[in-house]
């Protein structure tokens, strides 16, 4: 027994769904009880799907239990069948069901169902979660599907370079894509566009927007590009090893990983490599990584937390391409928890392991980062501890699916991830001059603009009163006295006057106030640099 | 599947369905009751199914750290009982610990829980004597095979009526959680009345339960309390029948039907109430002219169904083309069915599939559904509203009937004010 306040993951019946959701075509029987349909405002809400998950539902009740639930599970199925004529059906149950033991998959075996696809799903709900869910089922339909196409044993395997002969272009799968996945829809837009730069084609998709139809293509394409490996791990593997399909793994998320999945993909595929230079060309994350106003991310310190694949990838970028300094890395994606590991090591870190996200808040404020790299629970950690923060990964909000492309994978990915991790943080111009005015209120965290300016005195006490909340810095300004029987010397003034119109009143402001402490009446040109020390030490 | 059956004389048809149900269960009511007593924490003995429910209907993640939490089963819980309830103490303790402040802890039962059989009564008795003094330990079931979505707050209300002190004051109880602010007023309009002591069950502080006796007039807020209501009535308290406070007709009646049994003269409750009923009615006036003449269908959801339908029927004028009920209590909605038009066509239970195909083929102008039927309705081109959103809301009594005309109303004035021409 374990206590959880917030979860990253669902049940798997959950990842089970996604597959179905994702898919045209399936249309999945879930013997769960009364309340499970709660799942299905995940997609319509979350995702704003404009049609109900191809999902339904025994919802047995306490009555029900009395009786014969398995003829419910049959009513069910062949309703189901019936009305919805999908081309390939799961069959499953959750946690409730599981302990009631009427073997769904079973009793559909045994029906007459017009010779559609069945595959049973046995999703363990009380040891695994939903991105297990989620590949196991992408995996068994899948192998399903492919069951009368698998070659007889000690066949010759493909060569990933046969298109050659064949003449035509190469051509390959893009597996793990999937609804409630991290920007999966502008992913795919994005690399089947990188991958058309390059002469390759994609074949088949799946899950999203597959039909059962487009999974039996999967073995007439020259390689797998294993986009997701939570979702798409397992089922890569197998078909590696059952039809002998090579797997690209290297996902192309951030400059390196994107120019090193090209390398692997045109390496396997008998192609060019492409041409040097073309992440300098394709992308603006390295040139604006360069400019000198990024001067200031150097040796930032991020937290980084997600699932393995995003957590992964942010490392990298991180650490090599933003100049940032990573001070913690982890996953809740146990599956992957060796990969994680391997790159936090890499790193000279030890990851965090863990699907409590209080461990993980309690190892954000050790770490005391700049940045906080996370899901939507590490947003509002790193909100508590007053850390601005990106969000990098799953679990999916509706924040999450936003209107525009913005995919996360490619040079378009790149650029996307510079822009939404740099700004949280603030601009090299700003910081300098916050760092000199940083105790003007101005500057504290929820100041008010000029617009707002009637109700300002009322906002710092507000703020004070609020638990947790930062003390406000305001009295700094409240405190400071008018401007009394202080001299500004002709070379304070001519100093002053060099000092940008937008920050000279509030240098004149500062200046005045360290004056006045230190009981100076005359402030020349040496006060102002004196006072320019102070504010900014 | 469906069967027909009688109402009443009023209502010779009622739809009876079976099949699936796309209903929350039980422990959403958590999300609202956690909210209402902030001393109390809600503890889910069930698995990550539960876990995720409740989270995913509370609007995924709130900021501060939950007042409920959920006691995920693993497969070591499940090969032994006693095993499990070892592991539910040292859980308990180790919350308690971190959780200082928490005076009360509900114990909640889920589908996993009930079908293990996994005694939360005994633990309850268990925790009780280890914990004495210091926190009360309650249980209830919110599991979806026991209960549906609101009744998860009946269930809760019912495990602290045998803590509620004996007394033979007089005194009218409210039942059912209400916003603060309205709670506040409605007490304020019953002391006009001229009854001084009201009380409200739940209170706001866990531990501060009201007393219950023969001096005891028990009014519902709510029409989903049934158990809660048999209770209370066991130990002594007189039920009021009367319509539920939604909007001005429903708020009056629910308040005169209060005050008569106080003996309050009707004088009175004309002169304190009269003027409410005159301005709640302009306030619904403008989304009356809106909704007016619409066709409305309530899917079966919130247990609020049939107030909410006699309300937009009688004081917002829209037509009813079907009522969905989860379950009908007649008993308590005895007052509503005689509200609505006769030969309504009220459904209980549901089917869903065969419940959307009616809903296609009457294309009524505005759906009441949840959360995972509103957007692919809307994209079939029909109006929807979330009935979710009824039970966080403050809707109740005639101060309130404005704002409760206005959420129906905006669904439709907002499909109305969009243009992409």
């Amino acid at each position: 027994m374990e206590l959880t306040l917030w979860t990253y993951e669902g049940p798997p019946h959950v990842g089970a769904m996604r597959i179905a959701t994702s898919m045209e075509g399936v249309h999945y029987v879930l013997h769960a009880p009364q309340g499970d349909t709660y799942a299905d405002l995940l997609f319509t809400m979350i995702e704003r799907r404009d049609r109900r998950p191809p999902v339904t539902y025994t919802t047995f009740q306490a009555r029900d239990l009395g009786g014969d639930t398995a003829e419910l599970v049959k009513r069910s199925i062949s309703e189901a069948v019936a009305r919805f004529q999908p081309e390939a059906l799961l069959v499953g149950e959750s946690c409730t069901a599981e302990l009631i033991q009427d073997q769904p998959g079973a009793l559909a075996g045994g029906m007459d169902l017009g010779g559609i696809p069945v595959v049973s799903l046995e999703l363990p709900a009380y040891s695994k979660k939903e991105n297990w869910g989620a590949a196991e089922t992408l995996y068994q339909l899948v192998r399903g599907l492919l069951k009368a196409q698998l070659p007889s044993p000690g066949f010759e395997k493909p060569s990933p370079q046969r298109w050659q002969q064949e003449g035509r272009r190469p051509r390959v799968n893009l597996l793990g894509p999937s609804l409630l996945g991290f920007r999966c829809r502008d992913d795919v837009r994005e690399v089947t566009r990188l991958l058309d730069e390059h002469g390759i084609d994609v074949a088949v998709v799946a899950p999203l927007g597959a039909r059962p139809a487009d999974l039996m293509r999967i073995p007439s394409a020259d390689a797998n590009v294993c986009l997701y490996p939570e979702v798409a791990g397992p089922l890569c593997s197998w078909l590696e090893r059952s039809f002998g399909m090579a797997t690209v793994r290297t996902v192309p998320i951030g400059i390196g990983a994107t120019t090193a999945f090209l390398e692997e993909i045109c390496g396997l595929l008998g192609l060019e490599p492409p041409a040097a230079g073309e992440a300098d060309r394709r992308s603006r994350l390295p040139w604006y990584s360069r400019s000198v106003d990024s001067t200031y991310l150097t040796g930032k310190r991020v937290f980084i937390f997600g699932d393995a694949t995003h957590a992964i990838a942010a490392a990298r970028i991180a650490s090599q391409e933003l100049g940032f300094q990573v001070v913690g890395l982890g996953t809740y994606s146990r599956e992957l928890a060796r990969e994680v590991r391997a790159v936090a090591q890499e790193l000279g870190l030890e990851a965090l392991i863990s699907d409590d996200y209080l461990a993980v808040e309690a190892a954000m404020a050790e770490a005391a980062p700049e940045l906080v790299l996370g899901t939507q629970m590490e947003r509002h950690s790193a909100k508590r501890l007053g850390i601005p923060c990106a969000v990098i990964s799953t679990p999916l909000h509706v924040q999450d699916v936003p209107a525009r492309t913005s995919p996360q994978m490619g040079w378009e990915g790149a650029n996307v991830i510079f822009d939404t991790w740099v700004h949280p943080l603030m601009m090299g111009l700003e910081e300098h001059l916050i760092g000199m005015f940083r105790h003007d209120f101005e500057f504290v965290d929820g100041h008010l603009s000029h617009l707002e300016g009637a109700s300002a005195p009322s906002r710092p006490a507000e703020a004070e009163q609020q638990p947790g909340g930062q003390p406000a810095a305001a009295p700094m300004a409240t405190a400071l006295p008018g401007n009394g029987a202080l001299v500004w010397s002709p070379d304070g003034e001519a100093e002053l006057a060099k000092i940008p119109f937008f920050v000279r009143g509030k240098v004149r402001k500062n200046t005045e106030a360290y004056a006045r402490e230190r009981g100076l009446a005359l402030i020349d040109s040496e006060a102002l640099y004196e006072a320019k020390a102070h504010f900014s030490s | 599947m469906g069967a027909t059956s009688v109402v009443d004389d009023r209502h010779p048809e009622l739809l009876k369905e079976s099949g699936q149900r796309e209903v929350f269960c039980g422990l959403t009511s958590i999300v609202w009751l956690h909210r209402r007593m902030p001393d109390a924490f809600f503890l889910v003995v069930g698995s990550r199914t539960c876990a995720h429910l409740v989270q995913s209907a509370a609007g995924v993640m709130i900021f501060a750290e939950p007042r409920f939490g959920t006691a995920i089963l693993g497969e070591r819980d499940l090969a032994g009982l006693a095993d499990a309830n070892e592991e539910l103490d040292r859980l308990v303790k180790d919350l308690l610990e971190r959780r200082p402040e928490i005076r009360t802890l509900f114990l909640v039962g889920s589908c996993p829980s009930e079908v293990i059989k996994l005694d939360l009564a005994k633990a309850a008795d268990r925790l009780n004597t280890q914990l004495r003094g210091r926190v009360m330990v309650l249980n209830y079931s919110g599991s979806g095979i026991e209960t549906t979505f609101t009744q998860g707050e009946d269930q809760a209300l019912l495990a602290m009526v045998p803590l509620m002190p004996a007394s033979d004051v007089d005194q009218l109880l409210i039942v059912g959680t209400l916003a603060d602010a309205v709670e506040d007023r409605l007490v304020q309009l019953f002391g006009r009345l001229g009854i001084p002591v009201v009380t409200s069950l739940p209170p706001r502080r866990s531990t501060e339960l009201p007393p219950i006796g023969p001096g005891t007039r028990v009014l519902l807020a709510q029409p989903f309390l049934s158990a809660t209501a048999r209770a209370l009535v066991s130990r002594g308290g007189r039920l009021i029948s009367a319509p539920y406070p939604f909007g001005v007709e429903g708020s009056r009646a629910w308040m005169a039907a209060g005050a008569e049994a106080f003996g309050v003269a009707p004088a009175q409750v004309a002169e304190v109430l009269d003027p409410l009923v005159e301005r709640g009615r302009r306030a619904i006036a403008p989304h009356r002219e809106l909704l007016a003449g619409k066709r409305l269908f309530l899917l079966p959801d919130s247990q609020l169904e049939l107030s909410l339908g006699r309300f937009l029927h009688r004081e917002c004028g829209m037509e009813l083309v079907e009522v969905g009920t989860p379950y009908l209590d007649r008993q308590l909605l005895d007052a509503e069915l005689a509200l609505l038009p006769e030969g309504t066509r009220i459904s209980e239970g549901q089917d869903v599939e065969r419940q959307l195909e009616r809903v296609r083929a009457a294309r009524p102008d505005l759906v009441v559904c949840g959360l995972g039927l509103a957007n692919p309705l809307e994209a079939e081109g029909i109006a929807t509203k979330w009935s979710i959103e009824l039970v966080f809301s403050p809707i109740h009594g005639c101060d309130q009937a404005g704002d409760l005309a206005e959420l129906f109303a905006r669904s439709l004035r907002r499909r109305a004010a969009l243009s992409f021409a």
